[in-house]
């Protein structure tokens, strides 16, 4: 018996606030504890970065490294890896939504593989294909002279391995539960196949079509190991931004917090943009 | 069976789906409104699919004009997006992401016209269907009725041949329904091809189709003039549906034989076989005692099973030999205290019998 917990003391302003809202809101210590730990693991770090941050000197500590080329890079190579994302993952997830074949559902857990594959991993097989002793890279070089590891497209080519599932994720989900009547509808217009996908399909699952490039945007932004695997670590060609912080921490700590700064904004950035206009209209698909 | 005009809709074709048949021979001339009613499960909705393609048939064939739509037998089968079909979906499915111009230039623009020429296509049935208002705004900022009737003009925009019409009006409430009834029978009335429009609600159907067609089970059970179906049900769905008493038996001259017992009395027109007879619950005079006898009638004991009120009158469930549903008047209940478990004398003039030799299945009956 807990008669203790039958009755408690409120307030007026107690009474009025449970008499607007019905009933009580309040959270039991032991869900309330560990909550508000889990909070701040997740924020004082953040904090920590932004109290260590050299805000007095910024522009000279940034002007000793590779900042401006290695952001420039990270930028184009991120959105290059989305762009290919899109363009490839797309169909991909239209395929594994709206057809059947044989094999589908090993085809799908190969797509989410990278999802829990550690990205190591991911730029030891990249390197494995492509890599210049590669089954298939051996062939580029041969037939074409073509190298690609330790060159920006094996950036890009990392961060896309990394990055894509998470487009064809979200896209699958939305196409899965998009509303086929629209389409069947279109058809009865003398739409084709592909007047559907572009003029109907596309339009109507745009909100989750935005949610699933931008998370595939910021993953490709963040890569790392797969990146320093494959592609390796030259500034100006393939040192992103991650890299360059890992290795400013050994050289010049503050250059490091510097830069995770950068990164720290352009997160938020992402962050933000999506709160409103896509994550909501995502999540509802 | 079907007949392939060289203009017109003939269908003769089985559609399988999972364990449920459907299996019709329909024509429908051009400028023919022909209103398919039936059950929910009945095929309807399966029906205009095939028509427009998005299912194919599984035996036979559909021909519109002479061209063959789909034909089981030698392999054809045109896409959806290449037969001149226009579709109003019972749910509309207009598309949210477009305004309402876009939505009417959509079938205009897939069928290759160019953008301008198609918006203006497009303008001009808005402004033929008094929607010209609208054009800019999205589907989800109109009207059940203005829904609808964009729907239509959105149909009509692709210049079809055919035209399909899924329960049109049964997404509006009561009050909005007769007004588009209206509007819709003018605009069917002015398309010039065939068109199908199905529907459960009788009264649609009486109002805008020129020809019923009635599917149960995937089967046509009944075929003909509005006027005649409702006088003359194939079927107790039919003649629940035009609120009618149905009987089937076996007519001898000037007596029928009830298949589930009883007798009745008709008119002797020579008629001999299997006939249906239709009563009107109106028909049926409801006494305590056995009446008189007069002028040949049909005269039974039977028990009140159930009353329900009505507009202005109220329906008997009665059961006996055979069985009935006869409206009397509140005045009359009262009087003569009718309450469940009552027994009351049922009589009908055999006048009041509309005795008709049961049509076989699928032909049509005008």
């Amino acid at each position: 018996m807990r008669a203790s917990a039958a009755s408690t003391r409120l307030t007026a302003r107690h009474r009025a606030r449970r008499a607007e809202r019905g009933a009580s809101r309040s959270a039991p210590v032991s869900l309330l504890a560990p909550g508000l730990v889990a909070l701040a693991f997740l924020i004082l770090p953040l904090i920590g970065l932004v109290i260590r941050a050299p805000w007095g000197h910024m522009a000279s500590v940034l002007s000793g490294t590779d900042a401006v080329q290695a952001l420039e890079l990270s930028l184009w190579t991120a959105t290059t890896a989305t762009g290919v994302a899109l363009v490839i993952g797309v169909p991909l997830a239209w395929l594994l939504a709206r057809t059947v074949f044989p094999g589908q559902r090993l085809v799908r857990a190969l797509v989410t593989l990278p999802l829990v594959l550690p990205p190591v991993v991911g730029g030891v097989a990249l390197l494995l294909a492509f890599g210049r002793a590669g089954f298939i890279g051996q062939l580029l070089n041969s037939w074409f002279g073509i190298t690609i590891p330790f060159t920006p497209v094996a950036v890009v080519m990392a961060e896309t391995f990394v990055a894509m599932p998470f487009l064809i994720v979200t896209v699958e989900g939305a196409l899965r539960s998009a509303n086929l009547g629209y389409e069947e509808a279109a058809a009865t217009m003398g739409a084709g196949k592909m007047t559907v996908f572009r003029r109907v399909t596309v339009p109507m699952i745009a909100p989750s079509l935005g949610a699933g490039a931008v998370l595939c945007w910021a993953r490709a932004l963040g890569e790392f190991g797969a990146t320093i695997t494959f592609a390796g670590s030259f500034p100006g060609q393939t040192e992103t931004m991650p890299i360059a912080v890992y290795y400013a921490l050994q050289t010049d700590p503050d250059a490091a917090i510097a830069l995770s700064l950068i990164l720290l904004v352009v997160s938020i950035a992402v962050l933000v943009s999506l709160r409103d206009r896509w994550l909501r209209g995502g999540s509802t698909q | 069976m079907t007949d392939e005009r060289a203009d017109g809709l003939a269908v003769g074709a089985q559609v399988r789906r999972g364990g449920f048949l459907l299996d019709v021979v329909l024509s429908v001339a051009p400028g023919e409104v022909v209103g398919v009613l039936g059950p929910n499960g009945a095929g309807k909705s399966t029906l205009l699919k095939a028509l427009a393609g998005l299912i194919p048939v599984t035996t036979g064939r559909i021909t519109l004009g002479g061209r063959v739509l789909d034909d089981a037998g030698t392999g054809t089968f045109v896409e959806p997006a290449a037969r001149p079909v226009g579709f109003v979906f019972q749910d509309y499915r207009l598309f949210p992401h477009l305004s309402v111009l876009e939505n009417v230039a959509f079938a205009p623009r897939a069928r290759r016209w160019g953008k301008r020429e198609a918006r203006s296509a497009a303008a001009g049935w808005l402004g033929r269907l008094g929607l010209a208002d609208l054009a800019q705004r999205k589907p989800s900022a109109l009207s059940g009725g203005q829904a609808q009737r964009v729907a239509l003009a959105r149909a009509l925009a692709g210049e079809p041949g055919l035209l399909l019409l899924d329960e049109p009006l049964s997404a509006l409430d009561a009050g909005t329904r007769l007004d588009v009834q209206s509007e819709l029978r003018m605009h069917l009335s002015e398309f010039t091809g065939p068109c199908l429009l199905v529907t459960h609600d009788p009264l649609e159907a009486l109002v805008l189709a020129d020809r019923l067609t009635v599917l149960e089970d995937g089967r046509i059970v009944q075929q003909g003039a509005p006027a005649r179906v409702a006088r003359q049900p194939a079927t107790e769905y039919v003649a629940k549906l035009v609120g009618l008493n149905l009987y089937a038996g076996h007519a001898d001259g000037s007596t029928v034989k009830l298949a589930d017992g009883g007798t009745f009395v008709i008119p002797d027109r020579g008629q001999h076989g299997d006939v249906l007879i239709s009563v009107r619950p109106s028909a049926f005079a409801v006494s305590l005692g056995p009446p008189e006898a007069s002028s040949p009638r049909n005269v039974w004991p039977a028990r009140v099973a159930g009353l329900t009120l009505l507009a202005d009158r109220i329906r008997l469930d009665l059961s006996g030999t055979p069985p009935a549903l006869a409206d009397v008047t509140p005045a009359a209940v009262a009087e003569l205290s009718l309450q469940p478990g009552s027994k009351v004398w049922l009589a009908v003039k055999a006048t009041d019998l509309e005795v008709y030799s049961r049509a076989p299945v699928g032909v049509p009956g005008d």
